[in-house]
This record gives structure tokens, C-alpha cells and sequence, in this order.
């Protein structure tokens, strides 16, 4: 008897929840939510968070390298903006009931994922410009429309986020730029660093919509709200004008123009490494997890330092 | 050597300070304890790139050869930079990156307090700049230094290691030569030794709460920073910072 009780009034409130989507309402903290939901958002809210961290560490390591006193401030900017977004990600995952702590230490032990990106090298200069230009760019067109998404507090956080994306992606291109006006061994590093960086830039959007799992509920959900394959193209319809602007060239020998869609028609990504480095096959995966985990270990003095001082004080 | 030339080796020398450190506060990024202290080193590192930017194109403006704070910056040798030799030591870990910053920002701190009064008016704006960071850079390391000193038997004696370690580079903070007495004589920088004293007082007053002992007088002191005499670890600082520069010396970035 009880237990259909509770069935019943989970049905009412799902509806509820329902409708208020629907609406085009947001979903706040307090409110109640479908388990699945929450565990969605978290999934996604956490992922997010350490991919910000983790982003920090293929752009400096070129801090200390930067080629002028205004690039180094302007990388170590955007760097910190990381660090914050990290931060305020973090915070908001927190509303759905799990600590920073407890997120970090998934990202530590290789539970939780963070963008597959940041599994790949930074090798020259020209790479600060390609990742504020091309992956930051993406992040962009995917954190836009996160922005519209259903749960408040990270809509707003993405708000926020996209402004400061918009400088870091504003940065990237003008590096690149730079470069391209530049000595002929500038313009070969900036090609070089469009070669590696277009195609994983574009799996950033995630696997073709034929292949991308828990979509349906999502969209209902509006917690994605466009499919990987429209925000793929969106991209690459505002990058390529970009690119040739400053002569850069694209890797992609089947790119082209098609005027009837009014959409670049591109070649096929290769699924089987954005499989592998998802799967902890890429070139950095290793390297990135030992950065973070020896500077969690390396810290971990500090914290204890820190918590026994707040310890004694608050008792005194 | 004219009040110019003289006013040129006096910026210069703030500036190869600031931008040494701001160095070894780039190279904390992305590997702090927790996040909040990567991005207030983070910080700090900005506002030091800020003050070096400042005092290196003061410095081309009155050298007036067409140079810029780049071309300063990144084409002079180890024997040729003039920071002192604190800012330059490795941050070895977290204890010691506090103590360095707290030792030299205390410093830099009175010294900018003094310059704000300076008769040059770049120097004097800038300073008040620079006073407004150190401010916040000093309160930052020395609640730190308070918290490790009286926090684990780890941390107190790892801060207390760094102000054992360090404390050689405390008397150079101070050091003075030809350049700074020519300025004074003319209204631009201060006396530093009449800084010690006060210095001498922020550091006790901080230890005390930390409960560090301070280093009895009589150890070695390093001498010559502003004069181009460093530690081994300045050169392998520059080989990586200037490495783009020297590299490619005819590329702009």
C-alpha cells in the first residue's frame, strides 16, 4: 500500500518536473528531480569541471616558454580563467549533493572522464593559439547552448563561462594570426598546429547522433539541446572562413562548400582514435592523470597543514 | 653614468625582480595544492608580469633606442640580469614558494611604499601600482606561513626549512650601490637600509605568530644580484623562458 503511495507520488512529481521544462522553466537545487536526472547533470557537471582542471595543464606548459612579456600574461589570464571556471563548475555540481573532494577523487582514481582533448600534446607556440582558437571555439558553440539548458545553476555558470571563452577564443585566433604574417617557420608551426588540432577539435562534439547513447532523454530533458551533429557543423561552418582568412589551411582534402546547404560537407572523423583516447588510449592520457595525481599528492600536506590549523582556531 | 642612465639600471633592475618571479609562479600553474591557491598564484604571477611590463618600457623610454620590454627582457644573458637572488631560487615546494614570496613581498612592499613619494613621476605611479599587489601579495604569504607554522609537525618543518634555506638572500633585499645613491641625491628612489628595521619587525611579528625561529646572524649572505651575480639556477630559468626569442630572433609573436 505504501509502496504504491510512493510510486503514484513519483509519478505526479515527474510530471510536474515534466511540465515544468516544458514550460521552459529551470530546474533549481531544491527542486525535486528524477534521480536520473540529478545523476545526469552531476555526470556532466563533474566531467565539465575536470576538464577545465585538466585543460590547465597542455597550456602551461608552455607558460614558462611564452615568446613576450604580453603573451605570458594573456596565457596566464586564460589559464586562471580555467582554474576558475573549474572552481564554479565544481560549486554548482555541488547543489546536487556530492562534494568537490569526492569529484576529484573519481577524476584520480580514472573513474570520471574529462574531455579528450587535453589527451593530446602541446608541441609548439602555435598551439596556445590553435587551442584558444579552435578548441576553446568549440567549447563555445557547445557551452552556448548549454547556457539554454534546464538546470539553473549550470546555465548560469555557462553564462558567465561564455564571456570568458569569448576572449580566450578572440586570442587564440590572433596568435594564430600573428604567426601567419609572420617568418616562414611561424606560418609552418601555426600549420602544423591546425594539422593536429582540427580533427580532435571536431570530436569534441562527441560521437555521430546514429551512435550517441541517452540522447533521447536528454533532449527531453533540455539538458543537451541540439545534437552532436548540428553543433559539429555549426562549428565547422564558423571556422573555416576563419581559417582562410589568415591562410590557414584545412586537413581535410574532402572539405568543401555546398551551396545548396549552405553547409561545409568535411570527410570522415576517425571514431576508432576518439574510441581509443576515450578509452585512456591517447598519447597524454597517462601523463595528464600522473600531473594531476602528483600535484593532489604533493599538496596533500598543504590541505592537512591548512585543515589542522582551521581545527585549532575554531576550537579556540 | 647620468641620473638617466642610473634611473635606467634602477627600473630594470625592479622589473628582471618582478619578471623572475612571475616565472616561478607561471611554473606552479596547473600543479597547486588546491584550487583556489593555483589561482591565486596565478595572480600574483600576473601582477608581477604587470609591475616587470611597467618598469622594462619605462626603461626603453629613457634608454631611447628604439628597444622594447621584450627586446630587455629576453635578450640579456644570466650575468647581465640584475633581480636579486631570492626571486630566483626554485620553488622546491610549496613552504618555500610562501617564504620567498613573504621575504622579497615584504621587502618590495616598503620599498614601493617609499617610491610612491619618489620626484619621478612614472616611478612614482607605478609604485603606487605595485604597493596596492604587494599588499595583498604579503598578507597572502603570511597567513600562509602563520597557518604551516602552526599547523602539522609536517609543515612546520618544512617552513621552517625554507626560512633556514632562504634566509641567505634576506641581506641582497637590501643592498644598495652607486645607482641607488645617485637617486636618492635626486629625489627618485629611497634608502633601503632605513627599510630594514621595519622589515625586520614584519618578518618577527609573523614568525612569532608562525612560531618560526628566526636564523641567528652570522651565516652566509649572498651578495651581488644587481650586479649580475646569481645562483646556478638563474640560467636554466632564462634558457626556458627566452627560448622562443632566441630562437627565432627575427620573428614577432
Amino acid at each position: 500500500m505504501n509502496q504504491q503511495i510512493i510510486q503514484e507520488d513519483d509519478i505526479r512529481r515527474e510530471e510536474e518536473f515534466n511540465a515544468r521544462i516544458a514550460a521552459g522553466k529551470t530546474i533549481e537545487p531544491k527542486d525535486w528531480m528524477p534521480e536520473r536526472y540529478r545523476r545526469q547533470l552531476l555526470r556532466m557537471m563533474s566531467q565539465h569541471a575536470h576538464s577545465e582542471v585538466v585543460g590547465m595543464l597542455p597550456e602551461g606548459n608552455w607558460l614558462t616558454r611564452a615568446p613576450s612579456l604580453m603573451r605570458k600574461a594573456v596565457l596566464l589570464a586564460k589559464i586562471q580563467d580555467e582554474a576558475g571556471h573549474g572552481l564554479y563548475i565544481y560549486s554548482g555540481a555541488e547543489t546536487l549533493g556530492t562534494d568537490r573532494s569526492e569529484m576529484i577523487d573519481q577524476l584520480l582514481s580514472g573513474k570520471a572522464k574529462y574531455s579528450s582533448i587535453f589527451n593530446y600534446p602541446t608541441l609548439n607556440w602555435a598551439d596556445m593559439g590553435a587551442i584558444g582558437w579552435l578548441v576553446d571555439g568549440a567549447a563555445i558553440v557547445n557551452q552556448t547552448v548549454l547556457a539554454k539548458c534546464s538546470y539553473g545553476p549550470y546555465a548560469r555558470a555557462m553564462v558567465r563561462i561564455c564571456k570568458e571563452e569569448n576572449f580566450h577564443n578572440k586570442q587564440g585566433y590572433q596568435i594564430m594570426a600573428v604567426l601567419m604574417r609572420g617568418t616562414k617557420a611561424q606560418q609552418e608551426m601555426a600549420q602544423d598546429a591546425m594539422n593536429r588540432w582540427w580533427w580532435p577539435s571536431l570530436m569534441m562534439f562527441g560521437p555521430p547522433d546514429k551512435d550517441s547513447p541517452n540522447s533521447g532523454d536528454l533532449m527531453r530533458w533540455k539538458v543537451k539541446l541540439q545534437s552532436n551533429d548540428d553543433l559539429r557543423q555549426r562549428f565547422i561552418d564558423r571556422t573555416v572562413p576563419q581559417a582562410e582568412a589568415i591562410g590557414l589551411r584545412i586537413p581535410d582534402d574532402k572539405l568543401k562548400w555546398n551551396p545548396q546547404t549552405r553547409h561545409y560537407e568535411f570527410g570522415e572523423i576517425n571514431w576508432e582514435e576518439f574510441n581509443n583516447v576515450i578509452r585512456g588510449n591517447g598519447p597524454c592520457n597517462k601523463l595528464r592523470l600522473k600531473q594531476r595525481r602528483d600535484a593532489h599528492a604533493e599538496g596533500n600536506w598543504v590541505r592537512e597543514a591548512a585543515a589542522a590549523y582551521a581545527a585549532k582556531h575554531a576550537r579556540a | 653614468m647620468n641620473t638617466n642612465d642610473a634611473l635606467y639600471t634602477y627600473c630594470v633592475r625592479l622589473a628582471d625582480t618582478a619578471v623572475i618571479l612571475s616565472q616561478r609562479f607561471c611554473e606552479w600553474c596547473g600543479h597547486g595544492p588546491i584550487l583556489e591557491e593555483d589561482i591565486a598564484m596565478s595572480n600574483m604571477g600576473l601582477d608581477l608580469i604587470g609591475q616587470a611590463r611597467g618598469f622594462y618600457a619605462y626603461a626603453a623610454a629613457l634608454e631611447n633606442k628604439g628597444r622594447s620590454e621584450d627586446d630587455i627582457a629576453f635578450h640579456r644573458n644570466e650575468r647581465e640580469f640584475t633581480n636579486r637572488c631570492m626571486v630566483e631560487q626554485p620553488n622546491y615546494d610549496f613552504a618555500y614558494t610562501m617564504v620567498r614570496s613573504f621575504l622579497h613581498g615584504a621587502a618590495a612592499y616598503l620599498q614601493y611604499r617609499e617610491l610612491t613619494k619618489s620626484g619621478d613621476e612614472t616611478v612614482s605611479g607605478l609604485a603606487a601600482k605595485s604597493l596596492k599587489e604587494m599588499t595583498y601579495h604579503v598578507r597572502h604569504s603570511s597567513e600562509w606561513l602563520i597557518r604551516l607554522g602552526d599547523g602539522t609537525d609536517e609543515s612546520k618543518v618544512r617552513v621552517q626549512n625554507a626560512v633556514d634555506d632562504l634566509w641567505q638572500f634576506t641581506d641582497e633585499l637590501f643592498e644598495m650601490d652607486e645607482v641607488d645613491q645617485m637617486l636618492i641625491r635626486n629625489g627618485i628612489a629611497c634608502d633601503l637600509t632605513q627599510l630594514r628595521q621595519e622589515w625586520d619587525q614584519m618578518v618577527d611579528e609573523v614568525f612569532s605568530k608562525a612560531g618560526i625561529t628566526k636564523p641567528a646572524p652570522g651565516g652566509f649572505q649572498s651578495k651581488g644580484g644587481m650586479k649580475g651575480m646569481h645562483s646556478e639556477h638563474l640560467g636554466h630559468l632564462l634558457s626556458e623562458m627566452q627560448f622562443l626569442q632566441r630562437a627565432y630572433p627575427d620573428a614577432k609573436w
